[in-house]
Parts: C-alpha cells; sequence; structure tokens
C-alpha cells in the first residue's frame, strides 16, 4: 500500500514509530499530486518547497517526543482561507494575485500542531456554489467519475482527498459545502456548531452562516482535526468560550438507546431513489445496533432553502461590497473616476454566480424591500431554529440524505441557478440554526457514485455525531470503497 | 414579484456593478425572487427575528495597544501605490 493512500490516525502512528519519516510521507504525496493533478484539477496552488521545509520540521518534533494531533500530516486548505504570503484567491479573478500577510486562526494551529499543508485547493468563486464549476480558475473532476462534479464550494478539499492527493483537508460550510462534497465524494464532512471554529482568516461569504470544518477520510480522522481546529479566537467576536472536548474521546462503538429522529419531509420527492434507499438501510443498520429511529414531521423545511438563499445573498452582498480594486486584487485597467473603477474592477472581476448572488442579496436588503425579504427571512430563521429544537426534545440526532441525488454531470446544471439551488434542501437548515452536522459514507448508486447520510445534532454535540457516526463506520466500512484512480 | 429593468438598474448601481442587458436575462432574478416569496405563507406576526444564533453579545477587549501590522506589508498587494498610502482616481473635485 501507498502511503498516500492512507489515513491520517495510521500514519500518525507510523510516524510515532518512526516507522517512516514526515519528508518521506510528503514526497510520498506530492508524487501522487503530480501524477494525478492533470485528472482531478483540485488545486489552485500546490506549495510543494514550503511543505517540504514543514516536513522537516515536524520530523524533528516528532524526534523530541512532541508529537500532536496531526504532525507531519499532509494537509489541503480551501484557497478562501488565508495563508500568509502564499495565493489566496477564493478561486476568484477578483483575487487572483493576493497573498495574505497573515494567516487565519485556524491555519497557525496547524501549523502549531506540526501539520504539513501542501496546497490551496480549489472552490467555487467566493464558496457560492454546489459544483466547483464558478471556480475562476479550473473545474474540478470527481475522483468516482472525472465526468462528474465533486460537489461544492469544497470540491477541490473533496477530490484531493478522495482521490489521495491529501490526507485530509479543510474546507467551509455555509448551506451545505463541506456537506454535500463529502456526500459526493465518499468522506467524512463535518460542519462545526457555528462559532466553535474561528472565523478570522476565512474570506467571509456570509457571516452568520460560515463554518470550517474538516474532510477526512474517516470519523477518527475528522475528531483528530477537530481537536486542532477547535477554539475560543479573541480575533473572531463570533468565537465561543466554552469548554472544548477531546475529540478523540468520542470514538466509541455504541448507540444503544440513541433515539435517531429521520424528517418526513426529507425522504419524500425531491430525493432520488437510490439515496433514500442507502439512508432508510442505514437507519436499520443503527436499528440493528441498538439505537431507535423514527420518522416525524418537521416543519418549515420547505421555507428553509428560501430563506437561506435570501440571508446568504443579503449577508454576501455586503461582505464583497469590500472588493473595489483599491487595496488588494483585481483593479480594472482602465475607468474614467472612482465610481468607474468600482464599477469595471467589480464587473469585470466577478464571474457570473457571484454577481446573481450581491444583486439577490442588494434587492432584498434595498428599501421598500427589506422588510417583505430580509427581515420576513430573518424570523423564519427563528421558526427554523424552534422547529429544531422542538426535534431535539424527543431525539437525540436526526438522520436524513445529505444530497437530494449523488453526484452530477459536470455542466448539467450550471445554466439553471433555481436547479442548482434546489439540490441544498436537506443542509441549508442546519447553517439556519447554526447546529453542528456530519456527513458519512453509507453506500453507492447503481453506477458507483458515492452517497452520504446527514446526522444533525443539538448545538455542541459534535461528540454525539462522532460516536454515532464511528458506530455506523465500524460496523459497515463503505468509507473503504475507494475510486478507481 | 416582477423584477423590472429598471429595479435591475437601480440595484445594479447600488451593487456598483454593470449588468448588461444579456447579462440581465441570464441572471434570472425573477424566477429567484418568485421562489423567494414562498415566505409569504408564513404567519410571523408574532416571531423575532433572529440576527444572532449564539447568545454572545458586546464582546469586547481591553483598551491595551498592542501590536500592529507593519504598513509596507499591509500596502504589498496595493494594485497602486505611492508615499505611503493606497493611489485612487481623484475622490474630490
Amino acid at each position: 500500500m501507498n502511503l498516500y493512500e492512507l489515513t491520517a490516525h495510521e500514519l500518525s502512528d507510523m510516524l510515532k514509530d518512526k516507522k517512516i519519516s514526515s519528508v518521506e510521507l510528503c514526497e510520498s504525496v506530492l508524487d501522487r499530486i503530480e501524477n494525478t493533478e492533470d485528472k482531478i484539477g483540485g488545486y489552485v496552488t500546490v506549495t510543494k518547497d514550503e511543505a517540504i521545509e514543514s516536513a522537516k520540521e515536524a520530523d524533528k518534533k516528532i524526534a523530541e517526543g512532541k508529537c500532536g494531533y496531526l504532525t507531519g500530516i499532509p494537509v489541503a486548505v480551501k484557497d478562501n482561507i488565508c495563508t500568509k504570503d502564499i495565493l489566496t484567491t477564493c478561486s476568484s479573478k477578483m483575487l487572483y494575485n493576493f497573498k495574505p500577510p497573515y494567516d487565519a486562526t485556524v491555519v497557525k494551529k496547524l501549523k502549531a500542531d506540526g501539520a504539513v499543508m501542501v496546497g490551496k485547493a480549489n472552490m467555487d468563486e467566493f464558496a457560492m456554489g454546489s459544483s466547483c464549476e464558478t471556480s475562476y480558475f479550473k473545474k474540478t473532476h470527481n475522483p468516482y467519475d472525472l465526468d462528474k462534479v465533486p460537489g461544492g464550494s469544497s470540491g477541490g478539499s473533496a477530490a484531493v482527498v478522495a482521490a489521495n492527493e491529501a490526507i485530509c483537508s479543510l474546507g467551509s460550510d455555509t448551506g451545505g459545502s463541506i456537506r454535500q462534497p463529502a456526500s459526493y465524494c465518499s468522506l467524512v464532512g463535518l460542519k462545526p456548531t457555528y462559532g466553535t471554529v474561528s472565523r478570522f482568516g476565512l474570506i467571509a461569504f456570509a457571516s452568520s452562516l460560515d463554518q470550517i470544518g474538516p474532510l477526512t477520510k474517516d470519523v477518527t480522522d475528522c475528531a483528530l482535526m477537530m481537536n486542532v481546529i477547535t477554539g475560543r479566537d479573541s480575533m473572531d467576536s463570533t468565537s465561543l468560550d466554552i469548554e472544548y472536548p477531546d475529540y478523540t474521546k468520542a470514538l466509541k462503538c455504541d448507540v444503544k438507546g440513541m433515539k435517531i429522529g429521520m424528517p418526513k419531509q426529507y425522504l419524500g420527492e425531491g430525493i432520488s431513489d437510490d439515496v433514500k434507499q442507502s439512508v432508510l438501510a442505514a437507519a436499520k443498520t443503527f436499528e440493528s445496533l441498538g439505537a431507535t429511529i423514527e420518522e416525524f414531521d418537521m416543519p418549515y423545511t420547505d421555507y428553509a432553502l428560501a430563506a437561506y438563499y435570501i440571508i446568504s445573498s443579503a449577508e454576501a452582498s455586503s461582505n464583497l461590497a469590500r472588493y473595489d480594486g483599491v487595496k488588494y486584487g483585481y483593479r480594472a485597467e482602465e475607468f474614467s473616476d472612482l465610481t468607474d473603477m468600482y464599477l469595471k474592477t467589480r464587473s469585470e472581476g466577478f464571474g457570473s454566480e457571484v454577481k446573481r448572488r450581491i444583486m439577490l442579496g442588494t434587492y432584498v436588503l434595498s428599501s421598500g424591500y427589506y422588510d417583505a425579504y430580509y427581515k420576513k427571512a430573518q424570523k423564519t430563521r427563528t421558526l427554523i431554529r424552534n422547529a429544531f429544537s422542538d426535534a431535539f426534545k424527543k431525539y437525540d440526532l436526526i438522520l436524513s440524505p445529505a444530497t437530494t441525488s449523488t453526484a452530477f454531470k459536470i455542466g448539467e446544471k450550471i445554466s439553471d441557478p433555481l436547479q442548482m439551488y434546489l439540490g441544498d434542501i436537506c443542509t441549508v437548515s442546519v447553517n439556519i440554526a447554526g447546529l453542528p452536522a456530519m456527513v458519512v459514507p453509507c453506500g453507492f448508486d447503481k453506477d458507483g457514485m458515492p452517497i452520504g447520510m446527514q446526522l444533525i445534532g443539538k448545538a455542541f454535540s459534535e461528540p454525539q455525531l462522532i460516536q454515532a457516526a464511528y458506530t455506523f463506520e465500524q460496523n459497515t466500512g463503505f468509507n473503504k470503497i475507494k475510486p478507481c484512480i | 414579484m416582477k423584477v423590472t429593468k429598471q429595479d435591475i438598474k437601480h440595484i445594479a448601481e447600488l451593487s456598483r456593478l454593470y449588468i448588461s442587458d444579456e447579462e440581465a436575462d441570464k441572471l434570472c432574478m425573477e424566477d429567484i425572487i418568485a421562489f423567494a416569496d414562498k415566505l409569504k405563507e408564513l404567519d410571523t406576526s408574532d416571531i423575532n427575528p433572529t440576527n444572532h444564533v449564539l447568545n454572545v453579545s458586546n464582546v469586547l477587549r481591553d483598551d491595551i495597544v498592542k501590536e500592529s501590522t507593519d504598513r509596507d506589508v499591509l500596502l504589498s498587494n496595493a494594485p497602486q501605490k505611492a508615499r505611503g498610502c493606497f493611489a485612487v482616481p481623484k475622490v474630490v473635485e
């Protein structure tokens, strides 16, 4: 077996036991990238030299007995997360040459732990998209079928881990952008509780919805990444000052007595048969392992998507107002005056999906429409939060599909934005409520394309999510079926 | 809710974006707003809006001077700079 095929925890043991060195491991992954990138297109930037340097540092650390959770492990970082002096583009022409003068907090934490960053992963432009097709630079391909999308917006982060071009990666999730690609690429993906992972250095899309989270080959690796990236950060005023647990303590095989609810609304028409069957089979597996499963009515699921697109577009229009060609990034070459500079810079620098969302956001916030749309969506947000609150009085966890179908063909949905948006119905309500949710591989469709199930928990219930997911994974093994690439 | 050409022109101006007629059609704004109109079905008269999922408020720090970033570092990404400042077209006539 090649080193790049293993998980972070397996490699960590080998590093600690001095069976391999970080440099060896890093070179294995870098070679894999060189041989595979032309087919996958998952990276905007591969940081070869920096990675080897970090690997050498990691080897020193390990020799001194100071091994952390991810010391020496090659990690990919989504390109909307600031990395000091390394190109951070958000896959947009607007930031085509932007080298941040600082590291995001999560990057600082990865470095402090001794992780080895091998590259910046491709994404949908400014995290707006569900297929990695809106990237200014390239389209990423699903390792399970190169004609299909890896999902989005963390499509690159998912594809590189699935293709073994990184051992694990960081993505970001605003409406499903970690969970949907995880589902499409047979990975474990976790959107943590809002406030548990610092957003300092995450280039903002929708500030009340964004969260950074891990994409990994198995649940154990997910727990390791969570131990590194969570924590209070004074640089992020939405970062929570609470007790953060050791997430690896939740890696136990036990779901006896766990009450799992399945919203009927996520099992109806609109969900493909293959996905439905896999998720229902997963429910049966949980039952056989001692959990109780019950279908129930979850109100307001129909309204979550509309509320999400109003809120996220509104916040995006505000967050992206800073891109004006003044302090960094793209500036138009020809303009008549300052206003024209703004107009040309923004029109030339942003792609069509970004412009669409800015226009939508500006519309719902504009005078005359603010109450009918934005305020209404904020009220709907309260209703959705209450619906989850009520559900968690009866159930420990909620189980649903992560996506409405398996990965679609590249080009299939890109000209129909509403069709693209409708694919997000299973994931958006989680961001609206600020809750944690984890996606775990639970099957494949008749074409061999991966299917993921979604487990949603109360705020701060990541340990329960990890325990349930780990139990399922150890008793099934869907995550072991790798693409032939 | 109908989204007219005039609406699009107005919103584009507010957003500091130039949207051509061709781009305006491809935006599908009317379809998406029609979808958003679904929220009208909900009775939210007694509901408070959620502005923030967390129960955090007034996150302040002590008023102590901390390290600042070097000016040249901050100017390093500037499209145009002059005399330690970002250079832009004339703002005031």
